[in-house]
């Protein structure tokens, strides 16, 4: 089952455009896409898709029984994140600092804390008329941590697939071939920090969208640094192609990235994309560059397991 | 100058011109005035910090920034019971194979230490991790406070915050009327820490689809945080009908819109050139720019609105 994480450490550079228009040119009756920019998700703009299944997703905090506590502030000592703090014979718990590890339910000498659910957004999943499956997470405003819903949003979406769609559940049979395995495109948040981790981690390949500007190449450089330190292989899209310089083509050739697809700057598909539009909606012949990129990937997948 | 004002500029999506605008405003502030208003510069994307990409800086001093801690296991100790592994809600410690100690996955470690309290044979502590550096710099348009986090760590937030108290300190001893904070996009913890006590929010968006839902929650949440914003309109001619519904929201949502930029390569050739647009070319995009720094600078209350 390849699990390909649509990624740029730049924002903008056209992630949502590749990953969505990546699906929409795959045999969609196995291809399942995830929408894992929880803060500000875009892929569903594109891919149009009903939303029948629907979960609140959150992190388990403490709840302190007032009547148990004696206010020894072990619970305070043991959180490494100063979500809980004892003010004189009370204690305070922080929520937006609490990352919901359980340690201090767990070191409490009186069993006066338990863990509640606090709700931090919601993980939806459905078909697309194009017969791609589509989930996404989306954070509650206000909320800090993106993470915890983009893992459980990754383990939510393999049940959301193979309920809404038998082909998925076939393909993830032992005995499936190989040509109906599911394949699972997961849309980045950008940036290269803890939830683009969270979306890499388990990845078998990163697609990494780039364009050709200062900005893009020095964004690039710590994409591909994760990507290094994950040992996840990746391929280069360079979108916006013509507007820079040439200093991303030449990184690329230098560390040996291979440059899967190239999307020139042209102001007709800006518009089409602004509109809403997939990509290979608004130019269809993309449909076969997409297909050759995945095929690309496939092979060098194969190269990797050998 | 009673105290230190601080603009915030977000934008949700990301790529709709941030850093070019905040870059911009810091050209502006320094050029527009006989003696410049002076501001210190934030980049607090400390993902991809970009800002440092146009200003030129010249670095002055480096620091550590110690983030989170990671679990280590002391295989000596270690029975390879699986406790440890069953405590970790992060998934970032492995079962172990046959009779060898559990692997700790540095990136997925939370630092949270629930692995050291469970452990029956205190064989597991927990080690300071370096998670970046960050950078006081020079730039010709002021002092720059700025940031590295180590591809994959974690803690974002907290250097932002970091990044920020420096350059208050900065602010406050050297009588700087203004910090300018480039943002991350998103709308998450870094986010968060970013908008954190500014006095305006500046949101830069974008006439399309995906800059329009994004402009929402990013709305959404300065309103949370009860933050006075301000949006304006990058590449406001690429999309007229985009332009045209983000108006409409404003209205509705009576949030002032202080200006539209047109979409020009120049802003990309600027980039190129290592300068902020408005020092590279007195074009539609400048006199734009210049216009929006102007409301920017009358809702701050600063001198020369």
């Amino acid at each position: 089952m390849p699990r390909i994480v649509v990624a740029s450490g730049k924002g903008g550079t056209g992630k949502t455009t590749i990953a969505t228009s990546l699906a929409l040119s795959l045999d969609s009756s196995r291809t399942l896409l995830i929408d894992c920019d929880v803060e500000a998700p875009n892929a569903h703009l594109f891919l149009q898709p009903r939303l029948e299944r629907r979960e609140e997703v959150g992190m388990l905090i403490p709840e302190v029984d007032a009547p148990r506590c004696t206010a020894c502030g072990r619970c305070a000592e043991v959180c490494a994140y100063h979500a809980v703090v004892v003010i004189g014979k009370r204690v305070l718990v922080l929520p937006q600092l609490c990352h919901g590890c359980g340690s201090c339910a767990y070191n409490c000498p009186e069993q006066a804390i338990r863990e509640r659910l606090d709700v931090m957004g919601v993980l939806e999943a459905g078909p697309t008329p194009s017969g791609v499956c589509f989930a996404r997470g989306m954070m509650q405003v206000g909320e800090a941590m993106a993470s915890p819903i983009i893992r459980q949003l990754k383990r939510w979406a393999g049940d959301g697939t193979s309920a809404c769609r038998q082909a998925a559940q076939a393909g993830l049979h032992p005995d499936a071939s190989s040509d109906g395995q599911p394949i699972v495109i997961l849309d980045a948040p950008p940036g290269v920090s803890c939830p683009v981790v969270e979306t890499l981690r388990g990845a078998d390949f990163a697609l990494l969208v780039t364009e050709p500007t200062p900005f893009g190449l020095h964004d690039l450089r710590l994409m591909v640094d994760v990507t290094r330190e994950l040992h996840i292989p990746a391929g280069i899209v360079i979108n916006r192609d013509g507007v820079g310089d040439g200093q991303v083509e030449a990184y690329c050739a230098a560390v040996d990235l291979p440059v899967l697809l190239r999307i020139p700057l042209e102001r007709s598909i800006g518009e089409g994309i602004a509109r809403g539009e997939p990509l290979v909606a608004i130019r269809p012949a993309y449909v076969a560059s997409f297909q050759q990129l995945y095929a690309c990937v496939e092979s060098i997948l194969m190269e990797t397991e050998r | 100058m009673s105290r230190v004002k601080q603009l915030v500029i977000l934008s949700g999506k990301g790529g709709t011109g941030k850093t070019s605008v905040t870059a911009a405003f810091a050209h502006l502030a320094v050029g527009s005035q006989p003696n410049g208003l002076r501001a210190v510069l934030v980049d607090a994307d400390v993902d991809a910090a970009n800002l440092e990409l146009v200003l030129a800086p010249e670095r002055l001093e480096m620091h550590e920034f110690v983030g989170g801690d990671v679990a280590v296991i002391d295989a000596e100790r270690c029975t390879a019971c699986g406790v440890c592994v069953e405590a970790c809600r992060f998934e970032a410690l492995a079962a172990p194979a046959d009779d060898r100690p559990p692997q700790v996955d540095p990136v997925a470690c939370e630092g949270c230490a629930a692995c050291v309290y469970r452990c029956p044979n205190q064989a597991i502590s927990m080690q300071p991790q370096l998670a970046g550096h960050w950078f006081r710099s020079t730039t010709g348009y002021g002092p720059l406070i700025h940031a590295a986090l180590r591809p994959g760590q974690q803690n974002s937030g907290k250097l932002v915050t970091l990044v920020k108290q420096q350059a208050r300190l900065l602010a406050l001893d050297e009588s700087y009327p203004l910090l300018l904070v480039d943002g991350p996009p998103g709308i998450g913890c870094p986010v968060i820490s970013a908008a954190a006590g500014a006095d305006l929010v500046l949101i830069v968006t974008e006439p399309t689809t995906a800059g329009i839902h994004d402009l929402a929650r990013v709305l959404q949440t300065s309103r949370h945080f009860k933050l006075p914003t301000l949006v304006c309109v990058n590449k406001a001619d690429l999309y007229p009908a985009g332009t045209a519904t983000i108006k409409t929201y404003c209205q509705q949502e009576q949030v002032e819109l202080v200006g539209c930029i047109p979409f020009d390569t120049v802003v990309t050739q600027a980039m190129v050139a290592g300068v902020p647009v408005t020092a590279y070319a007195d074009g539609p995009v400048t006199q734009a720019l210049r216009q929006v720094w102007a409301r920017v600078k009358g809702s701050l209350g600063l001198p020369g609105a």
